[in-house]
């Protein structure tokens, strides 16, 4: 009779432990966005939407996903195909790129204000280079191209590594008898990687792409290290209306934003990606 | 051949570029000072490091005190994780039971959603508990980032350590939790001791809950953004540096993990 309790004993802790500090909090956040003072109501998502900074904040969190997910995810494909061309040294290389995997996204934020700031090193090798002759700011609401390109610029440089270290895994359990057997056959390497390789890496290719978006939903301390206020994201309005305005339940209302965008993206890459039972390794 | 040979590992070493420069120059930014971040143009080159202004932000009131938090957080979140995701995971590999897969689903359900949000409305419940502004309020929320990712990597961990082992030691006369104390863990503790430094560096670094659940006693992360708004460049890329060099030196310490690990809680 005890063997058969222990497995749920060992369980209940977590389960425990995930019920308070998750489920509830979830539960607990839609109901705190959908709280007005005269019962249930939109109230908090109006006072949202005809905030100035809310439609820059959706049109800007969707920027920032749309092109560093996509960005990070084909990058960390040519790195991890590149690595199946290294013999000595593989390991030195991999801990080289994966360095960034242990740096949180205000400290990303910070490394690429030093390069990028009006007195920075990119501006000064352009003046070394003679294409500029004073200080540039870039990291102003003047010029919001830049901004974007620096906050995507950070988020890339940061986060490619955790897409990299998914895709090796994932790499190292496709069977190279495959590619072998394609390249007998006169396949060339693009075709052998579009037919072979890609397909059969598509779980890993999916668990990338969930955990990339969500995350890249929740960044926002690296665009406030960048730009301060001059690039409002979706998280970083709901920091600002919990600690500045004061206003829980608004920035409630914008985490709800926030949790539903992750949850339509994790079921469409489930749904684009998915991968028949019989194709499961 | 030698010509694509030469152009992989050029590209190899410009990645590697890539990755080390700017960690580089800003450490160059922060160890320079004052000199270094007005200097216009900057040579090719930064010139002499000193400690000076390291020391210098470290004497600010609550720089110091701030690391110090967020090293308590961050042991805390990790000694909950490992504690609640160790038997968690130990029993996902070892028994098969009615609700397993349940577990599992609500394990990985976690990830669909931003968990560090969810502190938003903790902060009342927080205060009423007395946990608000505290370490320990802060730890138990990074623990629920680092939890899923423990009991998914245990699990896997264990069930890589063959069954028959355990068997052997109940055949001995050990009882299940003895079996499983003596002769599992030493196998599993290479792999144990990665998801511990995996969860302190996920609490290390977390940015919104820790600055939304703390006021005054806030972890570095918190304590930086705070500041950024009002501090001067070389207290920001300062902060930058401290952020950093201790989640490198764990990442070193956790890099031949990196893949098993994440070949697994990726599936």
């Amino acid at each position: 009779m005890r063997g058969r309790a222990l497995p749920y004993l060992l369980v209940a802790p977590a389960v425990i432990f995930l019920t308070v500090l998750f489920f509830v909090p979830l539960v607990q956040t839609i109901a705190l966005a959908f709280e007005t003072r005269t019962g249930f109501g939109l109230g908090n998502f109006l006072r949202m939407e005809d905030d100035l900074n809310f439609h820059d904040a959706v049109v800007n969190t969707f920027r920032f996903v749309g092109l560093a997910v996509p960005l990070q995810l084909a990058a960390a494909m040519g790195m991890a195909m590149m690595l199946r061309h290294l013999g000595r040294g593989r390991d030195l290389v991999l801990w080289i790129w994966t360095i960034p995997l242990g740096l949180s996204d205000l400290a990303a934020g910070l490394v690429w204000l030093a390069l990028l700031n009006d007195r920075g090193y990119i501006a000064s090798l352009l003046f070394h280079l003679g294409l500029v002759a004073e200080p540039q700011s870039w990291l102003t609401y003047e010029t919001p191209i830049a901004l974007f390109a620096a906050v995507v610029i950070a988020e890339f440089w940061r986060a490619t590594a955790i897409v990299v270290v998914i895709l090796v895994a994932g790499l190292q359990l496709v069977p190279k008898e495959y590619a072998e057997a394609a390249s007998v056959f006169g396949a060339s390497p693009w075709r052998i990687f579009t037919r072979i390789t890609l397909p059969l890496m598509k779980p890993s290719i999916q668990s990338a792409l969930i955990l990339r978006t969500v995350l890249a939903f929740e960044a926002f301390a690296v665009v406030i290290a960048i730009g301060g206020r001059n690039f409002p994201v979706l998280v970083s309005e709901a920091y600002n209306w919990q600690n500045f305005n004061q206003e829980p339940s608004v920035a409630a209302a914008y985490a709800v934003v926030v949790m539903c965008l992750s949850l339509l993206a994790t079921v469409v890459w489930l749904w684009l990606l998915k991968t028949p039972a019989e194709q499961r390794a | 051949m030698s010509g694509r040979r030469a152009f992989y590992l050029t590209g190899v070493v410009v990645i590697c570029a890539w990755v080390l420069v700017p960690l580089w120059l800003l450490a160059a930014n922060a160890l320079g000072g004052q000199p270094v971040i007005a200097a216009w143009p900057k040579p090719w080159f930064p010139g002499a490091l000193s400690f000076a202004t390291m020391a210098e932000f470290l004497a600010i009131e609550g720089v110091f005190r701030a690391m110090l938090i967020g090293f308590e957080v961050a042991v805390l979140c990790t000694l909950f994780s490992v504690a609640l995701g160790l038997p968690a995971g130990y029993a996902l590999a070892r028994y098969t039971f009615r609700g397993a897969n349940a577990f599992r689903l609500m394990v990985l359900l976690t990830r669909a959603f931003p968990v560090g949000i969810l502190a938003l409305p903790l902060t009342v419940g927080f205060i009423r508990l007395g946990l608000y502004d505290t370490p320990l309020g802060i730890a138990l929320m990074h623990t629920a980032l680092a939890l899923p990712f423990a009991v998914l990597v245990s699990a896997s961990l264990f069930q890589a350590i063959p069954r028959e082992l355990e068997e052997a030691a109940w055949v001995f006369g050990c009882s299940p939790i003895q079996a499983a104390y003596k002769v599992v863990m030493p196998l599993a503790l290479p792999g144990v001791s990665a998801v511990a430094i995996f969860a302190f560096v996920i609490s290390w670094n977390e940015v919104f809950a820790a600055s939304v659940l703390s006021a005054r006693n806030r972890t570095l992360t918190a304590y930086l953004l705070a500041m950024l708004s009002e501090s001067p460049l070389t207290y920001q890329f300062a902060g930058g540096l401290l952020l950093i060099v201790p989640s490198v030196l764990f990442i070193f310490l956790v890099r031949r993990h990196l893949f098993a690990m994440w070949g697994i809680a990726s599936r």
